[in-house]
């Protein structure tokens, strides 16, 4: 069926584009000789900038980057200095990071790993970004930070609560900030046995993907050992908009205590689901039934209204925390928008000058060198006291906040209410127990 | 050449050239430039341009030549992607197994959902296919998540298996490669202010969409091409005249599907990283809307949209207020104010509203897609010379 008509003029045209693409490589000089990617070579560094600015953590994403924006005006000596004024290590001066003028580049990862890569790929092959941060899910996380392992920056997380960001998928190029699933049932699991007793009924519903497995599991374990039996677990979807029929079977079966292991909407839906079908005022076993929801922020606290009253869950950080760290970001943040940061907007904060904060000791932008200062590294007086990123799996150990939802909020703020701040030694755990391999850092180039 | 007509060789080889020279053309601007923002041609989109520009030419084999309306096709690409990571954690780094396999488990994917699709057409098909992949979508993100990694998705670690490859030295991470050559690996080249990056994953996938666009040539040109556009216009009478179309719209689903699922293995190959999202229902309309964008039926149109939107994508959501004081900086304050408050909400978070108007724009003024626009415009410029694909000069419909 083919023909091929050979003509004279034809091969003469093939054989000189053969004969430049042969020759092209030698024209062109091979990547610059810079000993890390996408080193610093200006007056300036670029640093990108990851949230959801679209899709269903888009709230958070915009909290992340008002503190983003936050973090680069006192990095480079703008507005009052916030946490850099509070912060142990005095290594920055304000005038930019290596006294190099603090410049960013922002993403819409849309919640989605694919989004998320492509944008952050931008940053790096094109605005030439030496450092990645943000996030609002654990998936994104995960993605993010197995693509700048590859290309050789660093990867400072977001909001990520799963296990996996620094268990099973943790990476040398890697750091998280954030609390994670673990420490949040490790403490919970006291204050619940404290409050409702050891020998209680518990109904899981848990989102049916991999932060609502990792979260049920550590939930689980800990009130379990406490002695509480579990009764069921029921996995929604994750699209699910109406719990309702998850709801109505909790009351047969027996359980005196509803585990809402959902995040966001989800939470904001079952949670809304299960009080108006009484719940809380139902009596089981002789004892109230309680609710309680593992993973809580403000945000979702404000979309569930009043239902949220008197139910326990932990939190990374609070804007009501009375510590100098707290008190000096939650000013300068209020000062700039106009009302009090989010949990999300703290861990986002935080990395930045972590990030900034470990190059100007390590005196380079060279992930290598940015690790190997992050590793081990204590400090203090970001919000979260005395606070460890360790060496192991390059997460952050500090107290983790128990809160409940207040029952007389004064604000639309002021919507949880601390418990207690439950110490850093009850819930750190061995490096190894979720396996992963760390690896070793990669410069890239 | 290559059996095919003057007028088609020309497209190819016009593809070809724009294909090859794409890091120059997508990066007009100087590095530094308040321009600069607006340069396309990093790897990383590029690899995207083409990719998706596959998705779409094998997305409108099916839709332009049958009219039959897929929603279910970003299914296959995810399938393509997962066999493709499979293969990468278990064969070897090598690219070619990975897109190999991609290909044929799409394929078969594609045959089953096809088969029981293509009972119904129009509107029911459509839903089939739709609810088909977001079955797909659901149990890659929660039921499968052993095989599929769920929310947090695969990607190959160091201590994978990959029987064909040695061991990594110590330190090393796996990197997606073709005989050695790696895919992320660029030349870079900096002429005056310029730079150009020449990247050997978006040379390897600009080669395969070149042959991808050469055989979807040959299948508009084929006599099974011709039955196909019979289906489309008019299946009943088609059937009256005792063909069955089944086999012929079969046979079109699952090419499409191939070419899903190798589009699915090169962005494996190119990002080594698989996230269930990637067969979320709005990835399936997406190249809906990058057929039409571009022009549906068309050789070309597919492969424009592709890029249409992937540019918007990339490009307009990463302009952010900031951006725009710069831009504006020359204007006076309370004027530069004004305008960026204007602009803002096309850009940065608001790029969806952009890429929103401009496809209303395009399908109530321009029904036939870029690729009409560009015709329109060639017209109003070019000789004026009666068109020779109609014997009056206009377009006919159909029956």
């Amino acid at each position: 069926m083919s023909k091929m008509n050979l003509t004279r003029r034809g091969v003469l045209k093939t054989g000189a584009i053969a004969g430049a693409g042969v020759a092209a490589p030698t024209i062109f000089t091979a990547q610059s000789a810079a000993a890390f990617t996408n080193e610093p070579t200006g007056s300036s560094v670029t640093l990108g900038f990851n949230v959801p600015q679209t899709g269903p953590y888009a709230d958070e994403g915009a909290d992340e980057l008002r503190a983003y924006e936050l973090a680069v005006e006192h990095l480079n000596g703008g507005g009052d200095g916030g946490l850099m004024n509070t912060f142990s290590s005095k290594a920055l001066q304000g005038n930019g990071i290596l006294g190099k003028k603090v410049e960013y580049v922002t993403g819409d990862t849309q919640t989605k790993s694919d989004a998320a890569r492509a944008s952050a790929r931008s940053m790096i092959e094109k605005d030439g970004a030496v450092m990645i941060t943000g996030g609002s899910s654990s998936g994104v996380a995960v993605a993010v930070q197995a693509l700048c392992q590859e290309a050789g920056v660093i990867f400072m997380a977001g909001l990520t609560h799963s296990n996996d960001t620094t268990g099973k998928d943790k990476k040398a190029n890697g750091f998280r900030h954030f609390f994670n699933s673990y420490m949040s049932g490790a403490a919970l699991a006291p204050i619940l046995a404290n409050n409702y007793g050891t020998d209680r009924k518990a109904y899981h519903l848990t989102a049916d993907y991999n932060w609502g497995y990792t979260t049920e599991e550590a939930v689980r374990t800990s009130t379990e050992a406490m002695g509480w039996e579990t009764v069921a677990a029921v996995k929604t979807p994750l699209t699910q908009t109406d719990f309702s029929s998850y709801i109505a079977p909790v009351l047969q079966s027996g359980a005196d205590v509803l585990v809402l292991n959902h995040y966001g909407g989800n939470m904001v839906n079952s949670l809304t689901n299960a009080v108006q079908f009484g719940l809380r005022d139902k009596l089981v076993n002789d004892k109230n039934f309680e609710i309680v929801v593992p993973l809580y922020s403000r945000l979702m606290a404000k979309g569930a209204g009043a239902n949220v009253k008197g139910i326990f869950g932990s939190t990374n950080w609070h804007w009501s925390l009375q510590d100098e760290g707290s008190k000096a970001f939650v000013k300068s943040f209020g000062t700039k928008y106009g009302f009090p940061p989010s949990q999300a907007a703290h861990t986002c904060y935080v990395q930045a000058l972590l990030y900034a904060d470990a190059v100007e000791r390590a005196g380079s932008f060279n992930p290598c060198a940015v690790g190997e200062a992050l590793k081990d590294f204590e400090f203090d007086g970001m919000g979260n006291g005395p606070t460890l990123y360790r060496g192991e799996d390059h997460q952050c150990f500090k107290d983790v906040l128990v809160v409940k939802g207040k029952e007389n909020p004064t604000s639309e703020f002021d919507l949880l209410e601390i418990v207690e701040v439950t110490p850093v030694s009850q819930v750190t755990y061995d490096a190894s127990i979720f396996g992963g391999e760390l690896g070793s850092c990669n410069p890239g180039a | 050449m290559f059996g095919l007509d003057k007028k088609d060789t020309r497209l190819l080889l016009l593809v070809a050239v724009l294909v090859a020279l794409a890091p120059f053309i997508l990066n007009p601007f100087p590095e530094g430039s308040g321009m600069a923002q607006f340069n396309a041609g990093y790897p990383d989109l590029m690899q995207r341009f083409v990719i998706f520009g596959i998705f779409a030419i094998g997305f409108n084999i099916l839709f332009g030549l049958t009219g039959y309306l897929s929603f279910g096709h970003a299914a296959f690409l995810g399938v393509g992607s997962y066999a493709a990571i499979w293969m990468m954690k278990l064969l070897t780094m090598n690219v070619i197994p990975a897109v190999i396999v991609s290909v044929i488990v799409a394929g078969i994917f594609s045959l089953a959902v096809g088969w029981i699709s293509l009972r119904r057409s129009g509107i029911y098909f459509s839903i089939l296919t739709l609810a088909f992949a977001q079955m797909s979508y659901s149990l890659a993100y929660s039921v499968l998540t052993p095989i599929t990694g769920g929310e947090t998705g695969l990607q190959p670690k160091v201590n994978d298996a990959r029987i064909l490859d040695g061991a990594l030295t110590d330190g090393a991470t796996p990197k997606a490669n073709l005989f050695g050559l790696e895919m992320g690996s660029s030349i870079e080249w900096s002429v005056g202010n310029w730079l150009f990056t020449f990247n050997a994953g978006y040379y390897v996938a600009a080669i395969v969409m070149l042959l991808a666009f050469y055989l979807s040539i040959r299948i508009f040109r084929s006599p099974f091409g011709m039955m196909l556009r019979a289906v489309k216009s008019n299946q009943q009478r088609l059937n009256y005249t005792g063909l069955n179309a089944k086999p012929y719209t079969l046979a079109a689903f699952v090419i499409s599907g191939m070419y899903a699922g190798l589009a699915g293995g090169l962005m494996v190959a190119m990002d080594t990283q698989v996230g269930a999202e990637r067969m979320f229902w709005t990835a399936s309309g997406e190249v809906v809307l990058m057929s039409i964008l571009g022009g549906v039926g068309t050789l070309i149109g597919p492969v424009l949209g592709a890029g249409a939107i992937k540019y918007m994508e990339n490009i307009l959501s990463k302009i952010n207020s900031d951006i725009l004081h710069t831009w504006f900086a020359f204007l006076p304050d309370g004027l530069e104010d004004f305008v960026v408050t204007l602009i803002y909400p096309f850009i940065g978070k608001g790029w969806h509203l952009t890429l929103g108007l401009i496809f209303m724009l395009v399908v109530i003024f321009l029904p036939g897609g870029l690729v009409e626009g560009g015709q329109r415009v060639a017209r109003l410029f070019g000789r004026k010379k009666k068109s020779t694909d109609t014997p009056d000069g206009k377009t006919t419909p159909a029956e």
